[in-house]
């Protein structure tokens, strides 16, 4: 590992890690269609695979190809190895409106045997798609021809045992579940329990819990919906149950609160266990101030023991066991601040940006504006701005640090806040569970980062 | 839609509207600024996106902003109170006003205001209908516009106006018989036309029935 001074970020060791170019997914050119927007990334538990929603309704997984042991300057690539149309768009004839078919949320369950398993959803129907690999068939039936037609069983004069006889991998991608008509509102997110059985679905205003084998049946164990409407302030924003305790989920809301809700308590866990909210700054507030405290992720560590919020302007990481504010925060743009009013004209301020863990727990990751993302390490409190762009398109070249000059003179290779391009956003990122890769999505594209190997 | 880079601010005015306000509330740029702020977020919440459900959570926070503003304005005294029979009035004005929903400022800008038919009472006869609002503007197309230009007379209304947002948002999920039947119009689907009242009747069953069919209220879209 080649020690560097300064551009880096470490994971756990205090190692600096150096972040390389690896792949880019995607079209090459400027005009994006709409149906290729990503609108979701998750890796599976191994980091084998690493999946992708978009809004035109599809899935795309792809699958890192083992290693090269003779070429071992870089871990292995990932290729295309399913696609498949998960929803289509709906009409709803009774509201005369239609239902869109963007994958809001992939969710992967644990491996189980040889076939995978994951739950993806939209803005109100969920599904368990069932991903199987086929490369072998049955040859030499003797009731049956080679294409399938049956034979007259009267001219068959000898047998013979059929036999597999290996063909080209296929991977399929049968939908086994479809979780339907539960929820009113848009479905913002979805959780699968530690118990591998259950799983909550939540939208703006209800959460219900599901389990992984009924589909005609859900449990409504959050229900924030005012009795007249017209009362209705705070809405739903997140939610995710806890790694460890299968009893245990928590929520977080458009007012900046997270609820953590413990479902032996009641059957309907309106009352939540603990309230973590951090107390206003009274020389920030502004017109501005609830709506840049919408919490829009909520993850909880590996370990259980943290959880953390991505907010409009900050990261935040909250000790479970501490309610009254986080134990850190971090600054993912602050030069933004002095732009809200603009930001809310254009609408930038209700973009709801993800953040995710690395395997250790050590560093966090979350997207910016102008194809930036940050990552913050925990541990020596650095933290690091870089560019998903196809200009650093080498592999293996390092990624090198971006700076945002908020004010006053702008020093050579920083960007001021003014020419920061809005409209190129990075919502979503995913941490490989055990190794430093990252999978970083932008408008269309998604790039992989690793890191440096030698 | 989005601006490439943003509107450059001078530090001032910047502080005006997010820094500390105890000093600054008194400017005459301060209140056109937050004035300028509670249009824009009328009008945010007025626009919707045609065919697909707006947004509830970006419709909240912007509801929530316009009643900081509309408390800190009554706090300020620059809020002027509505007379009571006016706000006696407000619900067949408001209750239209989820139309507003689906139609543009510049729609509604154009039509004359006329008397109130005063048929406020039938919205609470049938929920079923009284939950669609073309329904309701077709029957008194005239009174059914809401002035934008003459409300700060009616800002009092505002509160009630929001309300009736998230009542819509409600009332939708229960549906009407009569969209179970109607016939969608395929330029129903075309933006552009029903934002500039093209569509003379959508659904089509509803013309059977109303007054003014052609009526460019008459366009419900959701």
């Amino acid at each position: 590992q080649v020690g560097c001074g300064g551009g880096g970020v470490g994971a756990g060791g205090g190692n600096d890690i150096q972040w390389c170019f690896s792949q880019v997914k995607g079209a090459v050119d400027d005009d994006v269609a709409e149906a290729d927007i990503i609108s979701t990334v998750e890796f599976n538990h191994s980091g084998e695979l690493l999946a992708t929603g978009d809004k035109g309704g599809r899935v795309v997984i792809f699958q890192q190809e083992q290693e090269n042991k003779i070429q071992s300057h870089s871990r292995g690539e990932y290729n295309v190895y399913s696609t498949f149309q998960s929803h289509e768009p709906e009409f709803d004839y009774l509201k005369s409106l239609e239902i869109e078919e963007k994958i809001n949320k992939i969710r992967w369950l644990p491996q189980k045997n040889a076939a995978q398993f994951l739950l993806s959803t939209n803005d109100k129907t969920i599904k368990l798609w069932k991903i199987s690999e086929r490369d072998k068939r049955p040859e030499g039936y003797n009731l049956k021809e080679e294409d399938g037609r049956y034979r007259d069983p009267t001219t068959v004069t000898t047998l013979r045992v059929p036999v597999f006889r290996p063909m080209d991998l296929m991977v399929e991608a049968s939908p086994r579940r479809i979780f339907a008509n539960a929820h009113t509102y848009h479905i913002n997110s979805i959780s699968i329990n530690s118990d591998y059985e259950t799983y909550l679905s939540a939208d703006d205003l209800r959460i219900n819990l599901w389990h992984l084998e009924i589909t005609d049946r859900s449990f409504n164990i959050v229900d924030i919906k005012p009795a007249n409407m017209e009362e209705l302030t705070e809405v739903i924003t997140a939610a995710e149950f806890h790694p460890n305790s299968c009893n245990t989920f928590v929520y977080s809301s458009s007012k900046g609160t997270i609820r953590l809700c413990d479902m032996r308590a009641s059957a309907l866990c309106d009352r939540h266990s603990k309230l973590f909210e951090e107390p206003e700054d009274p020389s920030n507030r502004s017109f501005f101030s609830e709506i840049i405290s919408s919490i829009s992720d909520v993850k909880f560590s590996h370990s259980g023991r943290y959880m953390m919020t991505r907010d409009y302007l900050s990261v935040k990481i909250w000790d479970l066991n501490m309610e009254n504010r986080p134990v850190e925060t971090y600054q993912v743009h602050e030069y933004l601040r002095s732009k809200l009013c603009s930001l809310y004209e254009n609408d930038c301020i209700f973009d709801k940006f993800e953040c995710c863990w690395n395997g250790s727990d050590s560093v966090v990751m979350t997207g910016s504006y102008n194809n930036f993302f940050r990552m913050f390490d925990r541990n020596t409190k650095r933290d690091i701005t870089l560019e998903a762009s196809r200009e650093n398109n080498k592999p293996r070249t390092v990624l090198k640090p971006r700076k945002v000059c908020a004010s006053g003179k702008r020093k050579k290779d920083e960007i001021s806040v003014d020419s920061l391009d809005f409209n190129k956003k990075i919502l979503h990122t995913a941490w490989h569970p055990k190794e430093n890769i990252i999978a970083v999505a932008t408008t269309n594209n998604l790039y992989i980062f690793q890191d440096k190997v030698n | 839609m989005f601006a490439r880079g943003l509107k450059r601010k001078s530090p001032e005015d910047g502080e005006d509207m997010e820094g500390g306000l105890a000093g600054a509330r008194a400017t005459p740029s301060y209140s056109l600024q937050r004035q300028s702020l509670l249009d824009m977020s009328l009008v945010k919440l007025q626009l919707c996106h045609m065919l697909v459900e707006p947004n509830l959570c970006r419709s909240v926070l912007i509801a929530n902003t316009v009643r900081q503003i509309q408390e800190e304005m009554s706090q300020d005294g620059t809020w002027r109170v509505v007379a009571p029979q006016a706000a006696g009035r407000a619900p067949l004005d408001r209750l239209v006003s989820t139309d507003i929903l689906c139609r543009s400022v510049r729609e509604q800008e154009g039509e004359r205001p006329a008397p109130d038919v005063g048929d406020g009472h039938t919205a609470d006869l049938v929920p079923g209908l009284a939950v669609v609002p073309s329904a309701q503007a077709l029957r008194s197309p005239q009174s059914s516009l809401w002035e934008v230009d003459s409300s700060r007379e009616n800002r009092g209304g505002f509160q009630k106006s929001l309300d009736q947002i998230f009542e819509t948002l409600e009332n939708k999920t229960s549906g009407s018989v009569e969209e179970l039947f109607a016939d969608v119009d395929s330029s129903y689907y075309d933006l552009d036309a029903v934002l500039t009242g093209m569509v003379g009747s959508t659904p089509s069953a509803h013309a059977n029935r109303c007054l003014h069919p052609a009526s460019p209220a008459a366009s419900l879209v959701g």
